[in-house]
């Protein structure tokens, strides 16, 4: 990964942990639950300040989201929060009747998902859960980039009054979100304008796809750069207008391929107006190596984009 | 070996006699409802009839004219499959008109063949897959706990839905949680669709396994109004109640009672009028 300079990196753990308690000070609804995974979700400081409002049921994940849509009969507001691939995988059906159908106020919190836990291999790899999830109909799919975006994404959940997945990255990466931009759900966020390609991203890769458009500008190429942090509902005017006034769009995820942010974006861009794509992200079970590595490994690197920009653009 | 709580039985006739009466009604509306939507688990929705009874019409706190009464008894029908029992009760209770019944399986009807919050309030959660209900529940009950409010949670279980794993993780949370405004009711039918239950992946020694969880455990005649509203009625112990109901499924009508092709098996108009002869004259 070519690096130009050493920012600050952050785990958006710990700002989701921290907004949490301060929500928690004012709103009497706010429960977590969680299986046996106060230590891992960073959750030791709000058990010691909120010792009831932290149900921990233990290693069952299925009953974890039942009892989340129990609470939510109760009048309360839920975060389940929960290592990536067991909170969409092993509950998938829960999540569906129990969260969806039911429509109840459920925010579905993934920890360290993606490839972030590398080396334990692909049963710990949350990567299905893009195409999980925004299968399913009334469910709102987060990817916040950052802390700032992680903060302002809790906060939206809290007032929405309906069910809403979203990751909670662990890989460290520098803010990329000016302090005066809104989260608004739905609408991509524009970080660079760019009439060449268009760069649509998410998440963790946010900070990669901003080194990559730097590298093309030197190269002659000018790329709009799309922070995607709604996987669902996507934003279509932003994908119709890069489809229009660019020459490709590639994407990038943390995610698998298929049914994912790069199928979300070639679903409009057939229906609207058909371009070229390079639909980059995970595609198959992972082998060992560390999340950096994989990201890397499965083409998310920043030389990589630049080569797909690159042949794209010309 | 466990020693199974025996319940007392309180002799109320006055009161059996009007469950009993409201059952039999029950028994017939269901008939009529699948009738008119040639679709149901007539069956099943017989075993579980009395029990929906005593609930509905002697245990509960509700106000069906205010479905979302803060303070109601939450209930929810885990064996979403037997809707119609569970629309014949609201109905007489009052949540939708009677005749609305005949809306059951119709195209956009609010009458689905699961039940649907959204579409019927009082409805507490979107049940048919099989073992959602009690977790569900269990969150209910330590809802309650947290908002220190005094309302109830009954969850009522078939038998062969046992067999999902999930009830099991509840059942352990609920017995750690102590969780004394719980009650789980399974309608022991001991028939599946397609086979028994002991025949298909076997339950027994069933009330221990409950009683392993940490729950205060009771068996029963599901069918019998004086052993249900005893345990049901029963003070708060500090621990869940289960309550293992042994039914008969399809009971009340003889060609249906204990037969596994009437899991869902529809009527013909021939029996139909048989069925509710017997259910009327017996």
């Amino acid at each position: 990964m070519t690096s130009l300079s050493q920012p600050e990196t952050f785990d958006c753990r710990q700002i989701f942990a921290q907004t949490l308690i301060e929500l928690a000070r004012q709103d009497e609804r706010i429960v977590i639950v969680c299986n046996d995974s106060v230590g891992s979700s960073n959750l030791n400081e709000f058990k010691k300040e909120f010792p009831d409002r932290l149900v921990n049921v233990g290693i069952a994940e299925q009953n974890m989201i039942g009892v989340a849509a129990g609470l939510a009969n109760s009048g309360f507001i839920p975060f389940v929060s929960c290592a990536g691939p067991f909170l969409s995988g092993r509950a998938l059906e829960q999540v569906k009747a129990d969260v969806a159908y039911n429509m109840y106020p459920i925010i579905l919190c993934a920890q360290s998902p993606g490839i972030s836990y590398g080396e334990l291999g692909p049963t710990h790899h949350s990567i299905e859960d893009f195409s999980w999830i925004r299968a399913l109909t009334d469910i709102t799919l987060l990817n916040p980039a950052d802390p700032k975006q992680t903060k302002d994404a809790i906060h939206w959940a809290v007032q929405a009054n309906k069910p809403v997945y979203m990751r909670i990255n662990r890989f460290k990466i520098p803010k990329t979100t000016p302090e005066t931009a809104s989260f608004e759900v739905g609408k991509a966020l524009l970080l660079k304008e760019g009439n060449d390609v268009t760069l649509m991203t998410t998440g963790i890769l946010v900070p990669r796809a901003l080194e990559a458009a730097v590298i093309l500008e030197q190269e002659g190429i000018s790329a709009r750069v799309l922070n995607i942090h709604t996987i669902n509902p996507i934003d279509k005017e932003a994908i119709i207008a890069a489809a229009l006034e660019t020459r490709g769009i590639i994407t990038m995820e943390e995610a698998m391929t298929t049914g994912g942010l790069g199928a979300a974006v070639s679903e409009v861009v057939v229906e609207n107006h058909p371009t070229k794509m390079r639909i980059l992200g995970v595609s198959h079970f992972a082998p060992t190596g560390s999340a950096s590595f994989l990201l890397d490994y499965f083409g998310l690197s920043v030389e990589n984009i630049v080569k797909s920009a690159s042949e794209l653009a010309g | 070996m466990t020693i199974i709580q025996k319940c007392l039985q309180k002799d109320d006739p006055e009161r059996i006699a009007k469950l009993s009466q409201i059952a039999s009604e029950i028994r017939v509306d269901i008939v009529n409802t699948i009738a008119a939507a040639k679709m149901g688990h007539i069956g099943g929705d017989f075993s579980v009839t009395d029990i929906l009874v005593s609930l509905f019409f002697g245990v509960m706190n509700y106000k069906s004219q205010d479905p979302q009464w803060a303070d109601r008894d939450r209930f929810i029908l885990s064996k979403g499959h037997c809707a119609a029992a569970l629309y014949s009760v609201m109905a007489k209770a009052g949540y939708f008109k009677h005749e609305q019944l005949n809306e059951f399986m119709k195209p956009l009807s609010f009458l689905g063949g699961h039940p649907n919050r959204r579409k019927l309030a009082g409805i507490e959660a979107n049940t048919g897959p099989l073992g959602h209900g009690l977790p569900i529940g269990v969150g209910c009950a330590v809802g309650a706990s947290l908002a220190k409010k005094t309302y109830r949670t009954f969850v009522v279980l078939g038998d062969g839905e046992l067999q999902e794993g999930s009830n099991w993780e509840a059942a352990m949370y609920g017995g750690h949680r102590k969780l004394g405004n719980l009650m789980a009711i399974i309608d022991r039918n001991r028939l599946q669709q397609g086979a028994s239950t002991e025949e298909t992946n076997s339950l027994d020694p069933l009330a221990d396994k409950w009683r392993a969880f940490g729950w205060d455990t009771y068996e029963l005649d599901g069918h019998n109004f004086a052993e249900l509203l005893n345990v049901m009625e029963a003070p708060d112990t500090g621990k869940p109640k289960a309550i293992i109901a042994n039914t008969i499924k399809g009971k009340g009508v003889s060609f249906i009672e204990n037969r596994v092709e009437w899991h869902h098996k529809v009527p013909s108009a021939e029996q139909n009028i048989q069925a509710i002869k017997e259910l009327t004259h017996s």
